[in-house]
């Protein structure tokens, strides 16, 4: 199945460079694969993924062990941000 | 004490300027900057006042924290009865003004009347006067700014100032101190021009040697700032990408309004990014973004400092804006941009530029262009009438619509009174993305439930910055929140709007509330100010706060109908993203809201709750 996958501010450095520009990557992943899955497949640090949003909807950080991206979704992670 | 406990009341009708000792049974009730002044405020203003008259009142004012050590200690506000909105107006800066205006020794500056000619106020300390401002007048921001620095001859000087649009009436203009910071929202700066004062420049060097418990002041501060610095939102995030970070966040989860919030996702969000500000252009090979800035007394420096590739079509010709400047921060980025379609990051940085040059809203002013395009789009605004092409995604529109409003000409006069009076001229009054006649922010509040209760009982406006439940519902601060739900937002907006009374009364930015909570501020403000100032004090003088500027716009005339959203946000389902299908749940939210608050059905706070907060 195909998953986009987006990592963005200081994550972005995880990405491989062709990606960055549009901070967006297309995963072909078995299927079952979980959130947690594609996080340690690029080794990102747990502590920098603050914010995990699948299709725009929030999944707490408990569940991404278990929830599994399905075909054509996209999974977008963001280190501890804020704005105003 | 923290307090200098001196206020300048500056007569401009009779040229007069007297010092006066301050209320401190008033500044024990309502702390400072935005508390106290409003108190000042609104016991000597008629709240039926017009906004533009010589019967308004304007106060500058700073919190006991600012000019002292206190981390972002630097902010002041600027309280009025607002042009835009007829509401009370309550508008915070950054920069280094608020702090000087402390060491010259006053906690505020009362403006009453009007000057028969342009004006400007020197203080330097003590050294009070009213000078003349012909030459001034018809200048911008930037150039008011040189000027009199040059003939105070001390580049120490701090100013703010109102540039052409404040003159000239714009209802959102701003006031603009230290060339890009500035007090936006609600019009204060068209208060400040109808008073014929076109700027106040401050020199102060008498410090701020009024702390209480010196000792106990510097442990505290020093533990809040490490709590900053130990954040990664404010240690990290914020220095790095600034308040921009969030355009792809909030464009992610559906909730960026786009093209007059017709949807709520933006497809060209990504180029007008805090990531995309990051990259080196293919044009030039520099980055539009130059460096972090901080405020007086930052420790977090969420600034942005940056420059356009100076053969970009909009500054080809004008060198003016070839060098380094503030901007964009996520709210201009969103109004000038996302609103109007438009993914020019280099445009919207020099639309950006001009408003901080003439003083405008660059909120107010977005929105406004975004629906002005939405009438051309209808037929109900013609090229004839703009004098340009004005559709969607145009940032040539954007930029020459900015041009034409900060100089006063053309189309630019109407596009000055904001979207709420323009769509209301050509006959489409629902097509303003406004509450009580200031635009919202950018964050939709179908996508968002909570800000679209923050929206509607905003007093002064549409406005995210007085109760920011996007902290809660999309970042997870203090607690992650659902902002699809409308349940428990009521109870989650008082809080924001009431511990933000208190940090905007305090002289301290609300951008360290991402790591602060009252519990940091209040060893600070108990070590710095004489008096009781407990957990228990602060809660209360904030939903104290919060009831007073209510009590005064309910006396202006305002019912609990203007707790309204525009019609759009609840008709108008969310067509993608997460909240697709969903209109704002205001309807529901509200009663809740009124209830929580002690107030009646008709958002009347009720006799035993102004009893129990001593209104």
């Amino acid at each position: 199945m195909r998953v986009t996958f987006k990592l963005f501010a200081s994550l972005q450095d995880y990405l491989p460079v062709e990606a960055k520009r549009d901070n967006a990557l297309s995963l072909d992943l078995a299927e079952g694969t979980t959130i947690m899955a594609v996080i340690e497949r690029f080794g990102l640090p747990l502590k920098s993924c603050k914010l995990a949003l699948v299709d725009g909807v929030f999944v707490p950080p408990a569940e991404r062990a278990t929830r599994v991206l399905a075909d054509g979704e996209t999974l977008a992670i963001w280190p501890p941000v804020a704005g105003g | 004490m923290a307090w200098t406990k001196k206020i300048l009341r500056v007569d401009l009708t009779k040229g007069t300027c007297k010092s006066e000792p301050l209320n401190m049974e008033w500044a024990q009730q309502y702390l400072g900057q935005r508390g106290l002044a409003t108190k000042y405020f609104v016991e000597e203003v008629d709240p039926k006042v017009d906004p533009l008259s010589p019967a308004n009142k304007m106060i500058m004012a700073t919190g006991p924290l600012t000019g002292t050590p206190a981390s972002t200690g630097g902010r002041y506000s600027v309280i009025t009865k607002g042009p835009l909105t007829g509401a009370i107006a309550c508008s915070n800066s950054g920069g280094y003004f608020g702090a000087e205006l402390k060491f010259a020794g006053w906690d505020m500056v009362v403006f009453e009347g009007k000057s028969a000619k342009p004006v400007y106020l020197s203080i330097e300390d003590d050294k009070v006067e009213l000078r003349d401002a012909a030459h001034l007048w018809g200048k911008t921001t930037w150039q008011t700014e040189e000027i009199i620095k040059k003939s105070h001859q001390d580049p120490q000087t701090r100013v703010c100032s109102i540039g052409r649009a404040g003159e000239n009436g714009v209802l959102f203009s701003c006031i603009v101190n230290d060339l890009h910071r500035a007090a936006g929202r609600s019009g204060v700066g068209a208060v400040m021009g109808s008073k014929n004062l076109k700027a106040v420049a401050v020199r102060g060097t008498s410090g701020t040697a009024t702390i209480k418990d010196p000792k106990a002041f510097m442990a505290a501060t020093v533990a809040a700032k490490k709590v900053l610095a130990d954040n990664a939102v404010t240690g990290q995030g914020l220095p790095k990408y600034g308040t921009q970070v969030l355009m792809n966040v909030i464009n992610e989860m559906g909730a960026l309004p786009t093209r007059n919030a017709k949807e709520v996702q933006f497809e060209g969000a990504r180029n007008i990014s805090g990531e995309a500000m990051h990259e080196k252009r293919p044009t030039d090979g520099k980055a539009n973004l130059v460096t972090n800035n901080a405020c007086f007394g930052c420790t977090i420096a969420c600034g942005r400092i940056s420059q356009v590739d100076k053969n970009h079509w909009s500054v080809v010709n004008n060198p003016k804006y070839w060098g380094a400047s503030g901007g964009l921060e996520y709210e201009a980025a969103w109004a000038l941009g996302a609103a109007a379609g438009v993914d020019d990051l280099d445009a919207l940085t020099v639309a950006n530029m001009m408003c901080n040059e003439d003083g405008m809203d660059p909120i107010t002013f977005g929105a406004t262009i975004g629906a002005a395009m939405e009438l051309y789009t209808l037929g109900a605004l013609t090229k004839e009438q703009i004098g340009i092409e004005a559709p969607f995604n145009s940032a040539q529109a954007v930029v020459e619509m900015t041009r034409m409003t900060a100089e006063g000409r053309g189309f630019g006069k109407e596009l000055g009174l904001g979207s709420k009076r323009l769509t209301a001229k050509y006959g489409h009054p629902d097509l303003s993305m406004s509450v009580k006649g200031q635009e919202f922010p950018a964050y939709d509040p179908r996508g968002i439930q909570g800000m679209g209760l923050t929206y509607a009982t905003s007093n002064r406006g549409a406005c995210h910055l007085r109760s920011y439940t996007v902290a809660s519902e999309v970042l997870g601060i203090p607690v992650k929140t659902d902002p699809l739900v409308t349940d428990g937002k009521a109870g989650l907006v008082i809080a924001f709007q009431d511990a933000t009374a208190v940090f905007d009364s305090a002289g301290i930015c609300i951008f360290t509330s991402f790591a602060w909570s009252l519990a940091d501020v209040q060893p600070q403000l108990a070590a710095a100010c004489e008096g009781d100032w407990s957990m228990e004090k602060l809660a209360l003088v904030g939903e104290r706060i919060w009831n007073m500027e209510r009590q005064f716009n309910n006396a202006a005339g305002f019912t609990a109908k203007d707790d309204d959203l525009p019609k759009r946000m609840k008709t108008e389902a969310a067509k993608t993203g997460p909240a697709k299908g969903l209109v704002s749940g205001i309807d529901k939210m509200l009663p809740e809201y009124y209830k929580a608050r002690g107030w009646t059905t008709g958002g009347v706070p009720e006799k035993e709750t102004l009893a129990r907060l001593g209104l």
